[in-house]
């Protein structure tokens, strides 16, 4: 964050978002304390976008399963690799090329983390589907520490942080109340247009249609002729590319990416689905950005609340309101 | 004389949907009633308001003179109710006996102290629970199980197991949810007479739910038909079978 | 007329200790070995005490380090910062071992608290839950100066021996199991095995879930007392969310509900560990390639997945050898 002295020049061919036509150029000094809600909203409102992408993922996996995948920050951290990687690979191809790049680097991120889900699905959860519910917890955990230290351990990655790389340079716009960068506004725009997306999938298509259908009743949907694996494989899919997305652009904004960079993030976005509903692709979302803005705040008054607040919200969810804001009463029949 | 169980004006809501309708029933110490009523029709969300499980929207359940609407389970329980389940639920990887043994639990004294040092009192204690439920498991025929794990026994033994289990538990009353499932024509001759053996034996009331006809006409004193949560019959077994409003509800309107 | 039979598992433990001593003494066996013998018995109370409250009672908990954290520090704290004794003070090992169960205590209230929960949520949630709780315990001492904050308490007199630690995992086993083969025992594992039929039949399960909690916690508070006083330091990093789960690991590789195998499996895990990392550093060493010790733990995930895919019920089961079971009298 970045409060003082301004000075902003729109680079008009590089900006993905058509900012192009916005020049704005102000010098002067902005004071912490009128811009300080107004920025935190901002600030919120992307890591949210951030914690959404990874929420769904884990909110439809949980939807379709019933697992809590642990699994799930990795693909986050896969995805920041992938397209770490991408850019070094296909950088000197396209030179100046700008958008190229950022749709090959979205597309790396996306595929690694969906590849690498459906990966782990198909090798270690899929056996254990039928078996108690804790077998599959526990795998999911040996999953999530195998990922988190292989990158950790193979020498090219290696435990420590990287920069990532400036594929679009940032620029910042001061509107007075609070200062925007480009990245704010990609965080945001992406994860609505994949949001949006994602609801369009699951209202209209068939796909969708099958997978509402398999994490209502499984056994119901067999008896229609849909295959079960098939759904979950591709639940798997899309969910593991979200968070592979929001690797890329948490990698994007806040650039230093390491091996653990998935537990914290993953931790959140759990949270968040529980708050906002497990189960419920609307609530994820809800609760994602109810988490970005409670973090923001609470950081802000005091790093240790901060920390902690995500702790607290869960506590407070799952004594209050186990089922979440817009998640559903589900009664276990005796 | 007053019943030993009274429920009063007992209605259940799950969210929006009445699953019990101002249930009311006596039933008196020492008898054998039953609660019959097509699927679905609330007999076992009854058993599940009597015992604690969930409590009630309306009304109050009173036993043996006391107030024990919404109590805990194991409060319920500890005051003389038990009760078996529809879908049976056995304490799968302990042996038969240790079924049996921990209902019999919360009636030893010995704390965790005595229990971790061993003493006498403790030892003494435990010898007489392994008597007491080794005596049970003859009682139903599985002694011959006493030292195998639950999971491996068949379904019949395994429906046994549970009453023994449930009386085992000292109760004054027992509800027995479905207890001839799944039987074939003998094991349901031997169960009828196994239950007005246990009522006679250890002076328990039953109170049970049940779809067997022929048990129902055989032992109950008196039935309760329910359908949709709400009574709709009420009295001795060859009345209520000849009662056209519960042959709508079994046979639908034209089999009347 | 009282039978006498001398316990198998008393000669057997007895027999143990003598041959390490007897070798160590003869030098026949060197330090680094018996510090590894050390810890693995330290980590038979952890794998021990976990199976409590996982194994035998089924509440699914991730957060048994931050017990461990708890007696490391209190203890630690009493000894070090507060009544500064040494092994050589008169009277030294008399507060050690009042710290130690001090520190056990806390734990156990610690547990008491995070029991709480458990009412409330099953499975996954609380799995979730006593990870966090986990977190936050680690989190509170790395940010207590007092303590040392993220340097760690540091300079622990180092009061625990082989002798000391051997007598506690002892007497942790033998309590453990008297309590698991007892009717209180019983009363838990209906309560892993189905626990509204438990309800059902007159345990009061909130009180037996607590006590697991309670219990397991204060064993695992002894456990961290004693690494504190072995390896003459607590650090937060000790305590957190990955080390729990290596005691899980232990528990599963061993089977779930066995006592036998949490020690079998405690031994060999720690082994195990031990030898991974000097075979990786020889690898790297003689070979000249960059392999840092994170192999050490993938293989180490790999094994627990292997264990989850392949032998859930892990080597024991739920059986436990003869040495460990009590003869019931018939």
């Amino acid at each position: 964050m970045s409060i003082g002295l301004f000075r902003i020049r729109a680079n008009l061919e590089h900006s993905v978002t058509g900012f192009a036509n916005i020049r704005i150029a102000r010098k002067g000094t902005v004071r912490m304390g009128s811009i300080f809600n107004a920025q935190q909203i901002v600030n919120g409102l992307q890591v949210g976008s951030i914690y959404a992408l990874i929420a769904l993922g884990y909110t439809m996996v949980y939807g379709i399963v019933r697992l809590i995948n642990f699994a799930h920050g990795d693909f986050y951290m896969i995805g920041a690799y992938a397209s770490y990687g991408a850019f070094f690979l296909f950088n000197s191809f396209f030179v100046g090329k700008t958008g190229i790049l950022a749709f090959i680097v979205l597309a790396a991120s996306m595929l690694a983390g969906g590849v690498i889900a459906m990966l782990a699905n198909q090798l270690a959860y899929k056996p254990l589907r039928y078996k108690p519910k804790l077998s599959s917890l526990i795998t999911a955990i040996g999953v999530s520490m195998f990922l988190e230290y292989f990158f950790s351990a193979l020498p090219m990655i290696g435990p420590s942080y990287r920069s990532f790389p400036d594929i679009i340079p940032k620029v910042e716009i001061n509107l007075g109340l609070a200062t925007i960068s480009n990245y704010v506004v990609i965080d945001i725009a992406v994860a609505a247009i994949l949001m949006v997306g994602l609801t369009i999938l699951v209202r209209k298509s068939v796909l969708g249609k099958a997978m509402r259908a398999v994490s209502q009743d499984k056994d119901a949907a067999r008896l229609m002729g849909i295959d079960i694996e098939k759904v979950i494989g591709y639940t798997f899919l899309i969910g593991g590319a979200f968070a592979g997305v929001a690797g890329l652009l948490a990698g994007m904004t806040y650039p230093r990416i390491f091996p653990y960079m998935g537990i914290q993030p993953g931790l959140k976005a759990f949270i968040a689905a529980v708050l906002g509903g497990i189960g419920s692709i609307p609530g994820a979302v809800l609760g994602a950005y109810i988490m970005g803005l409670a973090e923001t705040f609470a950081s802000a008054y005091n790093s240790l609340i901060g920390e902690g607040i995500a702790f607290a919200i869960l506590i407070l969810v799952l004594l209050i309101r186990p089922r979440g804001l817009l998640g559903e009463k589900t009664a276990d029949k005796i | 004389m007053s019943a030993q169980l009274t429920i009063q004006g007992m209605t259940h809501y799950f969210g929006g949907l009445r699953a019990v309708s101002n249930f009311s029933y006596e039933v008196p110490q020492g008898s054998i009633y039953g609660l019959i009523g097509p699927n679905g029709s609330g007999k076992t969300t009854t058993f599940n308001l009597i015992t604690g499980i969930y409590t009630p929207t309306e009304g109050k359940i009173l036993f043996e003179g006391k107030d024990i609407t919404g109590a805990k389970p194991y409060k319920i329980v500890q005051s003389g109710i038990a009760r078996t389940f529809q879908n049976l639920r056995i304490f799968s990887s302990l042996t038969a006996l240790d079924n049996i043994r921990v209902a019999r639990h919360y009636t030893m004294k010995s704390g965790l102290a005595s229990s971790v040092l061993r003493l006498p009192s403790f030892m003494s204690e435990e010898k007489k629970v392994k008597a007491e439920s080794a005596a049970l498991l003859d009682l139903m025929h599985l002694s011959h199980r006493a030292k195998e794990e639950a999971k491996n026994l068949p379904y019949g033994e395994l429906r046994r197991l549970e009453i023994a289990r449930a009386l085992a538990t000292k109760p004054q009353l027992i509800l027995l949810d479905e207890p001839a499932a799944g039987m074939n024509p003998k094991e349901v001759e031997e169960l009828m007479s196994l239950i007005v053996r246990i009522r006679n034996e250890f002076h328990v009331t039953i109170f049970l739910i049940e779809h067997h006809m022929k048990v129902v006409m055989g032992i109950c004193e008196q039935i309760k038909v329910i359908d949709f949560g709400e009574t709709i019959a009420e009295g001795a077994p060859d009345v209520v079978a000849k009662d056209p409003k519960v042959l709508e509800a079994y046979l639908g309107k034209r089999g009347a | 007329m009282a039978k006498f039979k001398l316990p198998k598992f008393l000669i057997a433990a007895v027999l143990f200790y003598a041959v390490i001593e007897l070798l160590y003494t003869f030098e026949l066996m060197n330090g680094y070995i018996l510090h590894i013998i050390n810890q693995s018995l330290i980590y038979v109370i952890l794998a021990v005490s976990l199976n409590l409250i996982n194994g035998i009672t089924g509440q699914f908990s991730l957060g048994h380090m931050g017990f461990a954290g708890v007696g490391a520090y209190v203890s630690g704290t009493l000894t070090t910062l507060i009544f500064k004794i040494n092994p050589s003070a008169p009277g030294g090992m008399l507060i050690f071992v009042l710290s130690i169960i001090a520190g056990g205590i806390a734990a156990a209230f610690i547990g008491f608290l995070i029991g709480f929960p458990s009412l409330r949520l099953k499975g996954d949630y609380l799995a979730i839950v006593t990870l966090g709780f986990g977190e936050i315990i680690r989190t509170i001492f790395n940010n207590i100066d007092y303590v040392g904050g993220p340097r760690g308490l540091l300079g622990i007199p180092k009061f625990s021996n082989f002798t000391i630690i051997f007598i506690a995992t002892f007497l942790t086993i033998i309590i453990i199991r008297n309590l698991i083969q007892s009717s209180h025992g019983r009363a838990m594992l209906s309560i892993r095995e189905n626990e509204l039929a438990s309800e059902l039949v007159g345990i009061d399960t909130t009180k037996y879930k607590v006590l697991a909690f309670s219990i397991g916690a204060f064993f695992a508070g002894i456990a961290g007392g004693l690494f504190a006083h072995l390896l003459q330091l607590a650090h937060p990093t000790q305590f957190g969310f990955i080390k729990s789960v290596e005691v899980l690991i232990m528990i599963y590789a061993g089977g779930v509900g066995s006592i036998t195998g949490s020690m079998i499996a405690a031994f060999a895990l720690t082994f195990l560990s031990e030898g991974l990392r000097l075979g990786i550093r020889f690898i790297a060493d003689t070979t000249g390639l960059p392999i840092g010790g994170e192999w050490r733990m993938v293989i180490y995930s790999l094994l627990l997945i292997f264990i989850m895919l392949f032998r859930t019920e892990g080597l024991m089961g739920t059986k436990e050898s003869r040495l460990i079971k009590i003869k019931e009298a018939d």
